[in-house]
């Protein structure tokens, strides 16, 4: 995070040297932008509010480390898709899901979902995409997620 | 503030939710309350990314020459240009909802949308702080697999999308033109 202080800083700073006309012209353009998104922004920030509060972690444990492989593995694939939640803690959580016998394929469709299907980022996506796009997107990368649980299930032995 | 006329149910959901959460703190309802705190809390991690993203996309459109982007990452750019995605996408903070600014940005220096695509996808797959993270609670088997899997398969659906939609002259919403194609051009 400090890296993105600095490095946005430094840049700015250069940009101020090189020409401040240029540069004011840049922070319109990113204040022009940023309020453009903000509405969209709003609707994802509630959006993951209440899906947060719907599906919280001990929930995602009991459902993730089950016995039945592929009630499991659907389950990942379903809760990756609609949950958002930072890597810096999805990771740890899957980290305890990896100690509670779940299964490395399970793990992988739901990591694999959550940082690439997005149901809560899906009105910001719509708005830079266009709806049919974001959908095929989304659509897409579900599939990705399918096939690389598979692959996981198949390269850890899990599959027979 | 024309932003919120064009938007009705942007007032409609924040109206209702913020009702809600008010409401829930006034009466003590729990859940009310834990969402309230939800929000907060992403809102707060949203405000400490999200205005270096925007400053940095606009010193992006400003300074970086559309050519240069078109040459390496639009329509007569070689297959290189999906692995020029792919770093870019290595490099990147946080989810899809700062990736998808950066996105449109190149998009609009007329990047190509495959690219535009993959580098959406792939910045979901594998950003290099992510990466580490997830290696060392996972293993590197597990990441490399995951990586080997999933970063070709990105690509080549990103590709056929794009060719899908491209052959029919899909356009990505215009969300802002640039400054420089704007009506206050400078200088």
């Amino acid at each position: 995070m400090l890296i993105l202080y600095v490095l946005t800083a430094l840049l700015l700073g250069f940009s101020l040297l090189a020409n401040p006309r240029k540069t004011k012209h840049a922070l319109r353009v990113a204040l022009r932008r940023f309020m453009k998104i903000t509405p969209a922004f709003v609707v994802m920030l509630v959006l993951v509010a209440v899906i947060l509060y719907l599906l919280p972690e001990h929930l995602m444990v009991r459902v993730l480390a089950r016995e039945s492989r592929w009630v499991a593995v659907a389950s990942a694939l379903g809760l990756g898709s609609v949950s958002i939640i930072p890597g810096f803690i999805a990771f740890p959580l899957c980290g305890i899901l990896l100690d509670r016998g779940a299964q490395y394929m399970v793990l992988s469709a739901f990591s694999t979902t959550l940082m690439m299907v997005g149901v809560a980022t899906f009105p910001l996506e719509k708005t830079y995409l266009g709806t049919t796009l974001a959908l095929w997107r989304n659509g897409a990368s579900f599939a990705i997620a399918v096939a690389v649980a598979i692959a996981t299930g198949l390269f850890f032995g899990e599959l027979w | 503030m024309k932003m919120l006329k064009q938007n009705p149910m942007v007032i409609g959901v924040g109206a209702v939710f913020s009702a809600f959460v008010l409401v829930s703190l006034l009466t003590g309802f729990e859940p009310g309350k834990a969402i309230g705190w939800n929000f907060l809390s992403f809102f707060t991690q949203m405000l400490k990314v999200l205005p270096c993203v925007f400053i940095l996309i606009g010193l992006f459109d400003v300074w970086v020459k559309t050519e240069t982007v078109e040459k390496h990452l639009g329509h007569d750019s070689g297959p290189l240009s999906y692995l020029w995605a792919v770093l870019l996408a290595g490099t990147t903070v946080g989810g899809l909802h700062v990736a998808l600014p950066i996105a449109h940005a190149l998009y609009t220096k007329r990047a190509k949308l495959g690219v535009v695509l993959a580098f959406l996808s792939a910045a979901g797959v594998c950003r290099v702080p992510m990466a580490l993270f997830e290696a060392s609670f996972l293993g590197w088997r597990f990441t490399c697999i995951r990586f080997a899997i999933s970063l070709p398969l990105v690509i080549l659906t990103s590709a056929g999308l794009a060719y899908y939609f491209e052959q029919r002259g899909y356009r990505l919403p215009d969300i802002e033109a640039t400054g420089q194609r704007g009506r206050k051009n400078e200088s």
